[in-house]
């Protein structure tokens, strides 16, 4: 059971919080305590927005234990609209195609189960967002 | 550099052995290396494997176990573990002990058992080469990783999946040729664009087999290595590791394996070398993307050009640039811990003029390079054949 | 060749051993690297040597070194993962040391991590058990508590010694880790303590074992002459380094009450420091559970096989003793820290030597030994360092 894992996380998944760069102003996600750009420390938090654009995806029909209950599903790389990339699942897609370039927004949704009797593990993944016309 | 020597090699067949253990197949790999070398006993022991820790029935101390298993106890024996890197990186901490001074000689082992763990297990074992808080939990599998590669690629440069079918055909016509290949049979490109998608855009003709295997090689200084067994004197002439970020999300190019260009870069310095002066080169085509990419980090092909070589041909037994000369990951397979001991025996093999039916006809310096996860450790190794000091001297000097 | 100039520990830092449960893995190390790179700043490692064990089976994640480096702000330098069981950290140390000792390397950092608060329960007892024998000893429920207790139960049983023989190196422990701000337990415990403790697994009690805790320690290795004059601390350098196996498996040890790979490795690094038994000033021994602080101090030779209990007895042990070991609590009060452990001996050594214990500083101390194990001594690996003079 990892429930002390997932809680640790929490932050991150249900919030998107990740960090800003005092320095240069970079933002930062996953957290990481030393700036990726500038190599000063970084440990302000800062929440994203949730928005973005799909940079790559894939369909999943070969799941890793935990997930076998949900495949097959899409994962991508979602480029975020402040800068970071982050893996996640894009989910709600319904009948629409899924194209590079796509713009999404962040939800929280069931990731994974942790095991026969462990906890449900939530996080965010990326739906399809509507663009005003 | 060039003061170690690959003094002897063994290998098992990569396979499904059922009945054979980890500690049995290294062992085996582990006596062939020292009958080739025609020695009892090393000085040190050192195993490069991913998942034998992994999970809850892991296995620690592996290192000691093999050891004991060959007979020798009291010998200094520990793991070293890269993720798919492992092999490599275990042969380069070999170099570093004995250039150290403090042994002579040291036996490397690659091992990996993956037909024990049912797939989802052995899925989720190779997951562990990527970020375990940040990747992993969203469900991407190993393959799923390298597949969002691909097609940001594909969209980036304009090449179609048929394109890259050439790595595949080329690999699988090799292994036909290597008995210890874990795939033997060639396949066409019609065969390729039919395959199932496994992850797409990646089929299965784009990723290479999974297996059990291991394989070793004897090291010792150069100066102890003179004509053994009437060979050439194979010199390790550059040893190169580099990093990257675990994360394909935290690369500032998702589609250059920047471990890979540090690594190679720094390796053609130790040894002097151009990339053009490569003879083969054994890459880390776990999948037909990272062929691609290997090689244009390598700086045999400009960025995003990869593919190119592989549809001209150079990529070939005959062509400028040979790869996968026994059926490299793709075919030959890839028992993931060893698969680095693999190709650089199979590097040996070339130079010493013992490939069989596999054998080039121009083999004196040969190129080995291993990927762990997605290209966040990188371990590239140049060996060559000695120069002999009565000849006049064969190498170049490069800045 | 090799250099002939000299390996030395240019730096160490540690963190608190304990339950970091808000911490990941990548933070624990990273506080820890820092500390390290804090006393030699000018020094930017061009490789990096993870000690780990556990992180694969309780964290889900292989390929430390790439992602400690990366987390580290250390992008794209050499680095990988060491493992050997409980002696993961020493293995590591040996090849930081192997890798400046070569050239190939001026600056290497050993970083040992472990996080085992990522799962709870019986998984956890799952992956401790990954040092035992999987095939012939895990499938059967055997621990390696359960072979320490077997251990002890049998060297007990051969010498005729008394129930509370082994009290004195929990004792010795628990005083020292008092006046140490980084160790988990902190509290002195008494012979009484001892004697009344509840059996955790007969013959051991709650008090014959270590803690395993979360933990991250790291050292700086560099050549000598890497290093400007103006030293903040007194020179260590490694004067001895050595690596030795037995075999995994309880059952397949020729003589339970001897542990022949940390007599090996011990006799090799010694004799390459060119220092007697009697030189050493402290001794940092793999004391995970009480029997084998005893059998480790038989095998290296400080004791005849059979009396290593009445070196804890007669106080031989402690601070101002003729041999003190676990000189800011050992793995008993410290805290056991899986593949980080060895690398935590390392550094508290040196920090000895240097002069910076503190209230836990042991007087003139100059050489010092570490040696950690794997498994019930699968794995041993010894080092031993030297103050220089005159630096």
């Amino acid at each position: 059971m990892e429930v002390s894992r997932h809680w640790r996380l929490k932050q991150q998944r249900y919030s998107l919080v990740g960090e800003v760069c005092p320095h240069c102003d970079s933002k930062i996600f996953p957290p990481r305590d030393i700036c990726p750009d500038c190599g000063q420390e970084a440990s302000q938090p800062y929440k994203f927005s949730g928005r973005g654009q799909v940079y790559s995806f894939t369909t999943v029909h070969n799941p890793p234990a935990g997930h076998e209950e949900n495949a097959p599903y899409t994962v991508a790389l979602v480029h975020l609209d402040e800068g970071p990339m982050v893996t996640a699942q894009l989910t709600d897609v319904g009948d629409k195609a899924v194209e590079i370039g796509m713009p999404v927004e962040m939800v929280t949704r069931k990731l994974r189960s942790d095991g026969e009797r462990g906890i449900l593990v939530y996080g965010y993944k990326f739906r399809p967002r509507l663009l005003p016309a | 550099m060039e003061r170690v020597a690959v003094l002897g090699v063994g290998m098992v067949p990569v396979d499904e052995h059922w009945d054979r253990s980890m500690v049995d197949l290294a062992g085996e790999a582990a006596l062939a290396a020292m009958t080739d070398a025609g020695m009892e006993r090393v000085d040190a022991l050192i195993v490069g494997n991913m998942t034998a820790a992994v999970g809850e029935s892991g296995q620690l101390n592996l290192a000691a176990q093999i050891a004991d298993w060959c007979g020798w106890r009291g010998l200094e024996a520990y793991k070293v573990e890269a993720a798919c890197a492992s092999g490599a990186a275990a042969f380069r901490a070999g170099i570093v002990t004995v250039a150290s001074g403090q042994v002579d000689s040291v036996l490397v082992v690659g091992v990996e058992k993956m037909s024990q763990t049912e797939s989802t297990l052995t899925t989720a074992a190779l997951a562990t080469a990527a970020d375990a808080d940040y990747e992993v939990p969203h469900g991407p599998s190993f393959v799923a990783l390298n597949a969002l590669i691909m097609r940001r690629y594909q969209h980036e440069y304009g090449w179609q999946h048929e394109d890259f079918a050439p790595f595949s055909v080329n690999a699988h016509a090799n292994a036909a040729r290597n008995p210890f290949a874990r795939l033997r049979h060639t396949i066409s490109v019609k065969e390729y664009s039919r395959a199932r998608i496994v992850s797409d855009p990646i089929n299965i003709l784009d990723a290479s087999p999974t297996g059990d295997g291991a394989a070793a090689i004897v090291l010792t200084r150069s100066g102890k290595v003179n004509g053994h067994a009437n060979r050439p004197t194979v010199v390790v002439a550059a040893s190169a590791v580099a990093t990257d970020t675990i994360g394909i999300h935290s690369r500032r190019e998702p589609l250059r394996l920047f471990a890979a260009e540090r690594s190679a870069h720094t390796a053609y310095l130790q040894a002097g070398l151009r990339p053009d002066e490569m003879d083969f080169f054994e890459l880390h085509d776990a999948f037909s993307i990272m062929a691609a990419l290997s090689l244009e980090a390598a700086g045999m092909a400009e960025v995003g050009q990869g593919p190119r070589l592989a549809q001209e041909g150079a990529i070939r037994p005959d062509g400028s640039i040979p790869i996968a000369t026994f059926g490299g990951l793709k075919a030959r397979g890839h028992p993931v811990g060893a698969t680095g001991v693999y190709q650089l025996v199979e590097v040996t093999r070339q130079l010493w003029g013992e490939a069989g039916d596999n054998q080039l006809s121009k083999a004196r310096v040969g190129m080995a390079q291993s990927i762990g996860g997605t290209g966040a450790t990188v371990v590239t190794h140049i060996l060559r054949i000695k120069a002999k000091p009565a000849s006049p001297s064969l190498r170049h000097s490069h800045a | 060749m090799a250099s002939t100039a000299e390996v030395v520990v240019a730096g160490v830092g540690l963190i608190p051993a304990g339950e970091h449960w808000t911490e990941s893995l990548r933070s624990l190390a990273l506080r820890a690297m820092r500390a390290a790179r804090a006393d030699v700043p000018g020094l930017q490692p061009q490789a990096l040597y993870v000690a780990n064990m556990l992180a694969p089976s309780l964290s889900g994640q292989t390929h430390l070194g790439a992602l400690l480096a990366d987390f580290a702000g250390y992008h794209g330098i050499e680095a990988y993962t060491l493992e050997a069981g409980g002696a993961s950290g020493g293995v590591a140390f040996r090849q930081g040391y192997l890798a400046v000792a070569s050239g190939l390397i001026d600056v290497a950092m050993v970083i040992g991590v472990e996080k085992m608060t990522d799962k709870v329960g019986p998984a956890v007892e799952s992956a401790v058990a990954s040092n035992v024998d999987a095939d012939h000893e895990a499938v059967q429920g055997v621990t390696p508590m359960a072979q320490a207790a077997m251990v002890m139960r049998r060297y007990l049983h051969e010498t005729g010694a008394p129930s509370d023989a082994l009290a004195g190196f929990s004792l010795v422990a628990h005083k020292n880790a008092v006046t140490n701000p980084n160790a988990f337990y902190r509290r002195e415990i008494r012979a009484e303590d001892y004697r009344r403790a509840p059996m955790v697994s007969e013959p051991l009690n709650l008090f014959d074992a270590a803690p395993i805790v979360d933990g991250a320690a790291a050292v700086i290795l560099a050549r000598s002459d890497r290093l400007t004059s103006n030293d903040a601390y007194p020179r260590v350098r490694v004067g001895g380094s050595s690596v030795a196996c037995s075999v995994v498996a309880l059952h397949d040890q020729r003589d339970l009450l001897r542990l022949p790979a940390a007599a090996e490795s011990a006799a090799r690094a010694l004799s390459q420091a060119g220092v007697g038994l009697e030189e050493l000033d402290l001794f940092e021994l793999h004391d995970q559970y009480s029997i084998y602080a005893a059998l480790v101090l038989e095998s290296v030779g400080f004791a005849q096989r059979g009396r290593g209990w009445e070196l804890a007895r007669d106080g031989a042990i402690q601070s101002d003793g003729t041999i003190p070991v676990s000189t800011f609590g050992g793995c008993k009060a410290r805290g056991d820290t899986g593949g980080a452990t060895g690398v935590y001996q390392a550094a508290e050594a040196v920090l000895q030597l240097q002069e910076r214990a503190g209230k836990n500083q042991i007087a003139g101390a100059r050489v010092g030994m570490a040696q950690c194990l794997g498994g019930a001594g699968a794995t041993a690996a010894t080092h031993v360092l030297v103050r220089l003079d005159g630096c």
